[in-house]
């Protein structure tokens, strides 16, 4: 992990309390995961105790504790995937590539995971493999879709066009705000 | 004064496999030196998503499904430059295979009103231009200019404006409330933290017309009180943070958001903040602690959030579905919101109509159509061969309506009646290969995840419940156990801290109410019916009914069908994981579901893999 690049979060955001939420969605984004190095900073930084950043890391679902695997598969388990099959193409993922759902295969090349409605409900089921939604999918398309990517043969999506932190505090008049704590 | 172009080809589908159409149709314009003449546009979502991605031309309206960066070369000579459609690429009506050109003939649409999706997929969402020319931002003129923040109120109220987001809050009754709150500084908050499994309205309303939201947000401060608002939007949803934010810069240089708006005095702003994953935090006051920096807890509510909510100030909350609705509302006056709908539910209702259906999508109704029109003419009814069973709505705080009560009209308190909920939109057509112990036990195990732990009835209950659950669809419950279940159910409901608790256990009771008989079929006959619940169950092949086309053979993923061509085919039993994957795929009704204990009776079969 980077201390600095860490250090840069907590500046785009002026340092402040009420932004670690913000800081942690950027460290996730940037490591795929939250190193404990990077919770320590951000609780030394902001004066907080170290406990407290823990419970933002672990109460919301998005956060990983763990780093993940070089390309991320995730199959919808939202209601409209469960009625038309996600949670049997999840198990047939993990049956091929003979890796628990939540986890990463030995060589690190895969991570699999299980995730909540993904908002693209009437292409149900949906797979997203490094951000790239794929629907109406099958087990078979979703192993083969699977294999293509892990074997390189699929280009990696780019990245999310990311959201600058500058733009959204510039938007927030922070003269409303009481100062945290 | 922006250029003027004589055609618009409109791009929708930004999440299906559309990124390389809207490139493909610049390029090949540009090739056919018709760059000045005609614009490319990716809109937002139109809606019909089983037919997407869909393009469609301005004026003339042609409206072209399934397109691929393949057609455009087609659609181009054809349309744009000759002037006629292409037939291969338009929607054909699936019963009678008319081929229908026209975007507003296709009945998926005819039955729609849309309000809050007035511009969706027809103007460009990263364009304040664009929502402006479309009569955007001239209802905050209006209010600004025209009328007081008590007059603003009272026609939110006599519109009979209900909160969007599920429990039906009146809209107007919660402003009046903020406004009347003691406190120099209030905040108004739009909730885009839309969780519930099998609802995306909301995203497809924030990515396609983010200025709907933001106007709807600064005619609340403007009759609240408030000088500051913020978006809570769900992380999983990028590009409607995007958007948002580019919406928000363009407000800002426009003057129509910050210091003096239209020189009336009035200052607002807005500030994004992105959700973490977590199904509570679309709870109001967990919302709120959310917004403040900390874990999403919800608190217990004997001070309203209007009177002390965030930073414990008045804050008024509202879906950004309600606040969507508000700019049309002070154009076109309450009463004529107020004459669309039910006595008691105004207006009209966005669902994602989704599950077992021919056409899903978003939709957009009047408040009043009954459950049968949106599944059947809407949604195109069931795929072929299969048999609606029931409609589950409101999310994991909903419930399951049965086939049998379908004329129900929706609106807020028929479906509360009926045991579900309007909840946030979500609306799942379910067939009869649905398992309703399966469907209760699904939304109980989100719901045990989603839990905050704060409460012991919600933390504990749902956990007991769900073991009940599991134990029904394995097979080792016991009679007494769906009473148990139901006393459960009601302690939750009762006792629980906020919200998410005291809904929880309304897919169970629900599918109790309608679908008593499929829990006791689990537990007498342990047998599940709808071939689900897979301990319960085994797939066999009815020999007379199979003409040995091998269709199963292909899809089975554990090899474990074998047969010759034009012979029956068998299963073996001992390498089969009953996924069911045959019996979806035969076309001949020869896959039937047993119960497992029937397979030892089984004439012994030679499977030759």
């Amino acid at each position: 992990m980077n201390g600095d690049r860490v250090n840069q979060i907590i500046d785009a955001y002026g340092g402040d309390r009420t932004s670690t939420l913000a800081m942690l969605q950027d460290i996730q984004r940037e490591y795929n995961y939250l190193p404990r190095e990077a919770l320590e900073l951000i609780a030394r930084r902001l004066e907080l105790p170290p406990g407290h950043v823990y419970q933002m890391a672990t109460f919301f679902k998005a956060f990983s504790l763990s780093p993940k695997g070089e390309h991320i598969c995730k199959v919808c388990l939202g209601t409209a995937c469960h009625v038309k099959g996600g949670a049997i193409i999840l198990e047939a993922l993990e049956r091929e590539f003979k890796v628990k759902s939540g986890s990463t295969t030995a060589d690190g090349k895969l991570s699999v995971e299980g995730v909540r409605c993904l908002g693209a409900c009437a292409l149900a089921p949906i797979v997203v493999v490094d951000d790239e939604p794929h629907g109406q999918m099958s087990s078979d398309t979703s192993i083969k879709l699977v294999q293509e990517v892990v074997s390189g043969q699929v280009a990696k999506a780019p990245a999310p066009a990311e959201v600058k932190p500058a733009v959204v505090r510039a938007a927030v008049d922070l003269s409303a705000v009481p100062p945290a704590g | 004064m922006a250029d003027l172009y004589r055609a618009d080809v409109l791009i929708s589908c930004l999440h299906g496999q559309s990124a390389d159409l809207a490139p493909t149709f610049r390029q090949e314009i540009e090739r056919r030196g018709m760059a000045g003449e005609v614009r490319v546009v990716e809109t937002g979502c139109r809606g019909f998503c089983s037919v997407g991605p869909v393009v469609s031309i301005q004026p003339d309206g042609e409206f072209y499904v399934n397109v691929q960066p393949a057609d455009v070369p087609e659609i181009v000579e054809e349309t744009l430059v000759k002037g006629r459609p292409v037939q291969r690429l338009t929607y054909k009506e699936p019963t009678t295979r008319k081929s229908i050109t026209k975007y507003d003939d296709i009945p998926f649409y005819g039955k729609q009103m849309r309000i809050v999706f007035r511009n969706t997929g027809l103007i460009d969402p990263q364009s304040i231009d664009e929502y402006i020319a479309v009569g955007g931002y001239e209802a905050l003129g209006k209010v600004l200019t025209s009328m007081t923040p008590e007059e603003v109120i009272e026609e939110v109220k006599k519109s009979g404006l209900r909160g969007r987001g599920g429990a039906g809050f009146r809209t107007g009754r919660k402003w009046e409330s903020t406004r009347k709150a003691k406190g120099d500084v209030k905040y108004v908050i739009a909730n885009g933290d839309e969780g519930d499994p099998g609802a995306f309205m909301d995203r497809s309303l924030m990515e396609g017309d983010p200025h709907a939201v933001l106007e709807g947000m600064a005619i609340a401060g403007f009759a609240v009180g408030a000088n500051q608002g913020y978006v809570y939007v769900r992380d999983e949803y990028p590009l409607a943070v995007k958007n948002l934010n580019l919406a928000i810069q363009q407000a800002h240089e426009y003057g129509l958001l910050g210091e003096d708006i239209l020189g009336s005095g009035f200052a607002f702003d807005i500030g994004i903040v992105r959700g973490a994953g977590a199904f509570v935090c679309g709870e109001s006051s967990a919302l709120m602690q959310s917004l403040e920096g900390k874990v999403g807890e919800p608190r217990s509510k004997h001070v309203h959030a209007t009177d002390r909510g965030l930073w414990d100030r008045p804050s008024c909350l509202n879906n950004v579905e309600t606040l969507a609705n508000i700019p049309v509302i002070m154009l076109r006056g309450a009463e004529w919101f107020a004459s669309i709908g039910t006595e008691n539910s105004k207006g009209t209702k966005g669902f994602c109509l989704v599950g077992k259906i021919r056409n899903p999508g978003l939709i957009e109704v009047p408040m009043g159509m009954t459950l049968k029109e949106i599944i059947y003419d809407i949604g195109g009814g069931p795929p072929r061969g299969r048999k609606v069973k029931a409609v589950q709505t409101g999310g994991p705080s909903g419930g399951c309506i049965p086939t049998s009560r379908l004329d129900l009209a929706v609106d807020y308190e028929t479906l509360s009646q009926a045991g579900s909920m309007m909840g946030s939109g979500g609306m799942i057509a379910l067939d009869d290969r649905t398992c309703m112990v399966d469907i209760s036990r699904f939304f109980l195990e989100f719901l045990k995840d989603e839990s905050c732990g704060k409460c012991a009835p919600c933390r504990e209950g749902i956990k007991r419940m769900l073991e009940i659950l599991t134990a029904i669809s394995n097979g080792d419950a016991k009679m007494g156990d769906i009473d148990t279940l139901e006393t459960l159910a009601k302690t939750v409901q009762a006792a629980s801290l906020c919200g998410l608790g005291k809904s929880a256990p309304n897919p169970v009771l629900s599918t109790l109410q309608y679908f008593r008989q499929e829990y006791e079929q689990h537990i007498t006959e342990k047998f599940c019916p709808s071939g689900v619940c897979r301990s319960l169950v085994a797939y066999v092949v009815v020999d007379d009914k199979c003409k040995g086309c091998g269709l199963c053979i292909k899809v089975c993923s554990q090899e474990s069908i074998a047969g010759s061509a034009k012979q029956p085919h068998v299963i073996d039993q001992a390498t089969c994981i009953q996924c069911g994957a045959c019996f979806d795929a035969c076309r001949f009704d020869a896959i039937q579901v047993i119960p497992r204990s029937q397979v030892e009776l089984l004439p012994k079969q030679e499977v030759h893999a």
